[in-house]
């Protein structure tokens, strides 16, 4: 019975560890990947799966549950790759073990016939006794750094073996090996990276500092401790925006203040330029405008909010709301009325075209800036406590009746004000940039980038690499007077390892070279083969 | 200068039409030519020798049969060469249409699609005459090449024809050229060794008698192992180009630009396809126990996912990567 598990366990060790067993996890790993590019990825836009889950009630949650949303982090898609890896280990350490023996190791015995190799040379006779030539060969071999020993035969003959394009080994280990380090620090990535992202208004009391809290989304690897974040703090100074006539982009950069242990920093970033910085790196993902809005209430308390509209589409239109549940506290009672809050909803539009309709900027640049607001008073609906959007106005309040608009939309331009049907006023002051920003750390990433460097040196050595093994066999010349001294006959064979259709011209060179003679083949008349059966 | 672009790729893909028809009357009318005479020379034994040294390396394949040029196969040679030559023309068309878009656009031709498949054949094309050069008794393939080139650069044309523009600041980068280049010159190479890829395909078919469509086309192209080895040397050599435009240039671009080297977008997820079933292809190669057309039929595989990553994923869908969107 144990024996029975042993010899099975061991028979699927090496079912396991076959190439032909990497190559169908191989396969799989690439059919397994394509339903990540053809249903939407939490990691790339959770959005995007969301809208797909409402549009397909009865398949979205089957492929929820099967993980079809999260492709590279589901449980198959982990375990094809862990198999492959298991079976990578166990394939490179033995050959790893091995290789190392080859390194050592001399060349193996010349085979009993040269003329049987794919190679052949035939004798040619040549001065000096059978084990001063192979030693002479061996020497000769060794120059142009091949690996070669010479060995006594019987009957006075010697033969020289000889073996090159260790490399090629060397490189597909090394190939292999990368792999397995890539993704270590992969894993190390995701285990111990943390990214936050938030968007950050202009102004010198408008900062931020690093720690989660203050990020408007986030995530953070199962081992990083509440402490590892970085303690900065970054303010924007300035954001500029470059546009050809046309409304297409053409530069970005924001300039931060960095405030970290001493004083401030003034620093510049862009897109493809992040904000290195120790611990953590800043990214510039998307900008906007923020209209600053200051509302005079009824009882005529004024609050000004600075309210970022998101960007929606290439002319920088943006999208968004101004809130103020604190309005029309009375002052005499102090007393604050639920029923009396106003929020107003809208557009911005950096240029404002000519004439209306305004619903879409004419130009990404604030050349005439102007917001479009409807105004709505009633209960915002934000003390129930569920968390509500600050970009819009909860619709369902004004299903129920419970927030009602006010008048028309308005258009205003800087400094305009919209005198409301109470009295209270509403003014468009300016508008201040805003910047979307990512914080990242992910320390796996240079170990990664140091995996495929290594990773693609392997290959073009494994590649490139050809290993090969040359044979010479030194026999008394016949005629000699006796095998001491005199001359003798040297054969040559070549044997091709891995793939060479140049390995012929190699051979007739080496041989050339090594045995004295002049070059047997012309140059230039490449691809002639010298080989068994022809030239015996 | 945008016309003039427009109008030298009309003249490249005629001139490629042209090789095509010249190719296609070689073909079709010349007599076996050495080629095909070369692949009824018997094959060569194999010898093995040390024992159990015959490591995971496989057992070692005689060096190619190397055919000499030799004198012509025919009187229709020449229409062969008149092929090549309007080949030749139609590489200089067409280099004058990417260096037009160039100058129009004030930056490297592949900010979008259309350019980048105008790229990516142009490498092809190239790659294909120095093969020419360096063995011209594979020159049958031309017929196929051209083919394929028409094939593609009709769909560039029709399907995903961009105004000149300018990049987007998120494609403003140094790292940006070097990604696109090196993934533009492997891309080209493994369209070019789609070619003979498929032929061994149908050359074997044919080898082993079946004389349906397909095969047919094996007839006379050159012999199996010289089209078995081209199709190995040439995925052996844009497969590192490959990792390194995709695995290395592009997620050191990537994580500039996007905060993070790789992030699975429908572009990376098929770029990722592509270099594992092309790894898949060099590793089955080099499997004793695989036979050589099951690797090849990989590597046809390969060129499927390429395409995917070419069309599919620009046409079908949402990602970082879709050239037409504007940061936002
Ligand atoms: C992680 C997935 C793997 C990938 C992406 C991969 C990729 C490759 C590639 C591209 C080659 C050809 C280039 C070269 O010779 O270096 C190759 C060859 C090779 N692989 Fe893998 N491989 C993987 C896993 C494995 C496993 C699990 C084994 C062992 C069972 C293995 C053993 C070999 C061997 C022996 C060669 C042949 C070397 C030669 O003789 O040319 N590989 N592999």
């Amino acid at each position: 019975m144990i024996t029975w598990v042993v010899a099975s366990l061991r028979n699927g060790w090496r079912q396991l560890t076959s190439m032909r067993t990497a190559l169908v996890l191989l396969f799989l790993l690439a059919v397994a990947a394509i339903p990540g590019s053809l249903l939407p990825q939490k990691d790339v836009n959770i959005e995007d799966v969301r809208a797909y889950v409402r549009a397909h009630p009865t398949a979205g949650p089957i492929l929820e549950r099967l993980w079809a949303f999260e492709v590279f982090a589901s449980p198959w898609f982990s375990a094809i790759y862990l198999l492959l890896f298991t079976s990578l280990v166990g394939c490179i350490v033995p050959r790893l073990a091995e290789h190392w023996r080859a390194l050592r190791a001399v060349p193996p015995k010349a085979p009993a016939r040269l003329d049987r190799l794919p190679m052949h040379a035939p004798g040619e006779r040549r001065d000096g006794a059978p084990a001063q030539v192979a030693a002479e060969l061996r020497a000769a071999l060794r120059a142009r750094r091949w690996r070669a020993v010479a060995r006594a035969e019987d009957g006075g003959a010697w033969a020289v073996s000889a073996e090159k394009g260790y490399l090629k080994e060397t490189g597909n280990l090394l190939f292999h090996s990368a792999l397995i380090a890539v993704l270590l620090g992969v894993a190390a990535g995701s285990w111990y990276g943390w990214h936050g992202n938030r968007l950050l208004v202009a102004g010198a009391d408008r900062g931020f500092c690093n720690a989660v809290q203050q990020f408007d989304e986030y995530g953070v690897g199962p081992r990083v401790g509440p402490a590892a974040l970085p303690g900065f703090c970054l303010t924007l100074t300035e954001f500029r925006a470059e546009y050809r006539e046309t409304g297409q982009p053409e530069s970005f950069r924001a300039t931060v203040r960095v405030e970290r242990d001493g004083p401030a920093r003034t620093e510049s970033f862009s897109v493809n330029d992040p904000l290195r910085l120790d611990g953590a790196n800043v990214y510039l993902f998307g900008h906007g405008y923020a209209p600053v809005l200051r509302y005079t209430d009824r009882y005529g308390r004024t609050q000004t909010v600075v309210a970022p509209f998101l960007t929606v589409d290439e002319t920088m239109t943006g999208e968004g709301a101004a809130k103020f549940p604190d309005a029309n506290v009375d002052p005499a009672t102090g007393r604050r009325d639920p029923s009396l809050q106003v929020g107003f909803e809208g557009l911005f539009l950096p240029t404002a075209p000519g004439q209306p309709p305004f619903v879409r900027s004419a130009f990404p640049e604030p050349r005439d800036p102007a917001v479009l607001l409807r105004a709505y008073r009633g209960n915002l609906g934000e003390d129930a406590g569920i968390p509500t959007s600050v970009y819009r106005i909860d619709q369902r309040q004004v299903e129920a009746g419970r927030l009602k608009e006010v008048g028309e939309p308005k258009l205003l331009r800087p400094g305009d004000t919209w005198t409301l049907d109470d009295g209270s006023r509403v003014q468009f002051v300016g508008t201040e940039r805003w910047i979307t920003l990512s914080v990242r750390h992910d320390p796996g990433q240079r170990f990664v980038l140091a995996g495929v460097v290594v990773l693609l040196a392997g290959l073009m050595m494994s590649l490139a690499g050809r290993r090969r093994r040359v044979f010479f066999r030194v026999t008394p010349a016949p005629a000699g007077p006796s095998p001491t001294d005199g001359s003798s006959v040297v054969g040559a064979g070549g044997l091709p390892r891995s793939d060479y259709p140049g390995f012929a011209e190699e051979f007739t060179r080496v041989v050339a070279e090594t045995r004295g003679a002049a070059p047997a083949a012309p140059a230039g008349e490449t691809g002639t083969f010298v080989g068994a059966g022809r030239i015996d | 200068m945008a016309e003039l672009s427009d109008q030298l790729l009309v003249v490249a893909i005629l001139a490629y039409l042209a090789a095509m028809v010249c190719h296609a009357a070689e073909y079709a009318f010349g007599t076996r030519s050495h080629i095909g005479r070369a692949a009824t020379r018997p094959a060569r034994e194999l010898v093995t020798v040390g024992g159990s040294d015959v490591g995971a390396s496989g057992p070692p394949q005689a060096p190619a049969e190397s055919t000499v040029a030799g004198p012509a196969g025919g009187r229709l040679r020449w229409v062969g060469w008149a092929a090549v030559g309007s080949t030749v023309v139609g590489v200089g068309a067409h280099l004058g249409a990417l260096v037009g878009r160039g100058l129009a656009a004030e930056r490297m031709p592949w900010g979008n699609m259309y350019e980048f498949i105008l790229s990516v054949t142009f490498v092809g094309v190239v790659a294909w005459l120095v093969v020419l050069f360096r063995r011209p008794d594979v020159r049958h393939l031309g017929l196929f090449v051209a083919l394929v080139l028409i094939m593609l650069l009709g769909a560039a044309g029709m399907v995903t024809y961009t105004e000149v523009g300018p990049l987007v600041p998120a494609l403003d980068s140094y790292w940006f050229v070097i990604h696109v280049a090196s993934v533009v010159v492997a891309s080209g190479i493994f369209l070019l060794a789609f070619v003979p890829a498929v032929l061994y395909l149908a050359r074997t078919g044919y080898d082993e008698g079946r004389r349906s469509f397909p095969y047919t086309l094996g007839r006379r192209v050159p012999a199996a192992d010289v089209l078995e080895r081209l199709t190995f040397r040439l995925h052996a050599f844009a497969f590192p180009i490959w990792t390194f435009g995709a695995l290395i240039a592009g997620p050191i671009w990537a994580e500039a630009a996007w905060g993070r080297y790789w992030g699975w977008d429908p572009k990376e997820v098929w770029a990722f396809i592509s270099w594992v079933v092309y790894a898949g292809y060099l590793h089955a190669r080099a499997t004793p126990s695989v036979r050589r057309s099951t690797a090849t039929w990989i590597a046809v595989f390969g060129w499927a996912t390429m395409l995917m990553n070419l069309f599919g994923v620009n046409l079908f869908f949402e990602g970082l990567h879709s050239y037409a969107g504007v940061e936002d």
